[in-house]
């Protein structure tokens, strides 16, 4: 079923009886041509983008639970490309794109709001830095403009502009950022990918890889053994535990996000802004609550929920920035599982086993990235070799040193 | 998360700094090659489980622990001082 304001009034006149799934609940077939371990954004976007821009719909998408019930569910929201080093900027900007033509693309209201990201910058060190990154994502070809305080200000009134450690001075401004409906991203994408005859199989967890010789023909599942001729992991916080299965060790730890929502009241802020002097995002969501978050807890978790002490941190960084926040409540706050990469840089690639590719290292920078990266990696399950946008993103740039570390604090993943 | 910190006590997870894996051994020696740094620097075990981990106890007793940590549960299983994993004297 095409959605269109046409079947929308046709619906409502015939009391929305007449709408059908939005896909199929498939069961798994015997072998497939591609398996996609992991129902999330990244996957359910590369099982897209294999039917639609590849012509490869014989694909499987296998989820342990339900589609999206990882972090595509569990971010903020936020699509940007704001980037400094060569290669991350054109692939952001690649995301950036896809992202501006997406709903079209689904025929799904994924809800892109281009209102706006706002780096805030606090000292005129800071101000230099800000200046580079702008520059270096203008020579890039993406949109950015450096505001001085009476022009951010004329945006932002509510912030205390005169704090005493931190003073705002000004903010680095991507007009073309803003957000996403989250949860709608993953159902776009999974629709789009079903109606192409992408199986979409949930509550199917894959207990192990089938291996013959040094390739990998296959998965176990919890619903049986599935052969394929490719595997494509993109299992975000879980890739360790998937490449464990396969004998392989990632450059990779596991650690939790926590993200907060507060109660819903009228509108406050119109676009995303960030504190500069402490690690502080916050924006509006459509129901009115703010939504924000901070630092990663800073130790290896997979428990999808966090610790008080970097609730209190963010919320310190908060009222620092807003001191009007202190007047709401806070409604609700959850912990995703990032895998941290060791240089804060995702990876696209082959793995060192035939017939397996890797999607991982995301940190917390995951869902602006997932059009391009669904992109790009059905690029490579399809063609094998890396699309341009992507190819820095090698699984072996640690041991041949081409790292991309845009924060610049080495091998430590908690730090990114 | 409080950490049972062997000399301090039951201490908040807030006064301790967090490094990593625990039980990684810089290779060396003559037949060091690039590649075998390459692994100690990078790849990690990362396991969804029993974790041993380096953490510091900066607001305490200023000691390097060990510290035996589920990492689906957070539960924290065994607290050593990080100076017993020293097993041969490096003189």
């Amino acid at each position: 079923m095409r959605y269109s304001v046409f079947s929308l009034l046709g619906q409502a006149l015939r009391g929305h009886r007449g709408w059908t799934p939005a896909w199929r609940d498939a069961s798994p077939k015997a072998a497939y041509d591609v398996i996609i371990v992991g129902g999330g954004g990244h996957g359910l976007a590369t099982a897209h983008y294999l039917a639609s821009r590849h012509g490869i719909t014989n694909v499987a998408v296998v989820e342990k639970g339900y589609l999206g019930s990882g972090n595509v569910g569990r971010n903020t929201t936020i699509i940007r490309s704001n980037y400094l080093l060569p290669g991350n900027t054109p692939f952001y900007e690649l995301s950036m794109k896809l992202w501006e033509g997406l709903e079209q693309d689904l025929n799904y209201n994924v809800m892109v709001s281009q209102r706006g990201v706002l780096n805030l910058y606090h000292s005129d060190a800071q101000r230099d830095a800000y200046a580079r990154r702008g520059n270096a994502m203008r020579l890039a070809g993406v949109d950015s403009e450096l505001l001085d305080r009476d022009q951010v200000r004329a945006m932002v009134p509510m912030f205390d502009y005169d704090n005493a450690r931190f003073p705002i001075r000004g903010g680095l401004l991507q007009r073309r950022g803003g957000t996403a409906r989250h949860d709608a991203v993953a159902w776009g994408y999974a629709r789009a990918a079903d109606q192409r005859g992408v199986d979409l199989i949930q509550n199917c967890e894959v207990t192990g890889l089938v291996r013959e010789g040094g390739l990998i023909v296959g998965v176990e599942t919890t619903r049986g053994t599935i052969r394929a001729g490719k595997v494509a992991l993109a299992v975000a916080g879980n890739s360790s535990r998937l490449a464990a299965m396969a004998g392989l060790r990632l450059p990779i730890e596991s650690h939790v996000l926590q993200a907060f929502v507060s109660e819903g009241v009228k509108p406050l802020i119109d676009g995303v802004v960030t504190f500069g002097a402490g690690h502080f995002y916050v924006s509006q969501s459509d129901k009115g609550g703010l939504v924000f978050g901070g630092d990663i807890d800073g130790y290896n978790s997979y428990a999808q929920r966090g610790n008080l002490p970097v609730i209190e941190d963010v919320l310190e960084s908060g009222m620092a920035l807003w001191p009007g926040l202190g007047r709401l409540r806070l409604l609700r706050h959850w912990g995703g599982i990032m895998d941290m990469s060791m240089d804060g840089s995702p990876i696209i690639d082959h793995t060192p086993l035939g017939g397996l590719y890797l999607n991982s290292g995301w940190c917390y920078g995951g869902f602006k990235a997932t059009p391009a990266s669904g992109y790009c990696f059905a690029h490579l399950i399809a063609t094998d070799t890396p699309h341009p946008v992507a190819a820095a993103y090698r699984l072996d740039r640690f041991a041949t040193g081409h790292l991309i570390d845009e924060k610049g604090v080495g091998a430590q993943p908690n730090l990114h | 998360m409080r950490i049972p910190c062997p000399h301090c006590g039951a201490r908040d997870a807030q006064e301790f700094s967090y490094l990593g894996a625990a039980d990684l051994t810089r290779p060396d020696g003559p037949g060091l090659s690039q590649g075998a740094m390459a692994d100690h620097v990078y790849l990690r075990d990362n396991p969804a489980g029993p974790h041993r981990e380096l953490w510091y106890h900066g607001a305490g007793c200023q000691e390097w622990l060990v510290v035996a940590r589920d990492t689906r549960t957070h539960e924290i299983c065994a607290v050593e001082p990080a100076r017993t994993l020293r097993t041969e004297d490096p003189a």
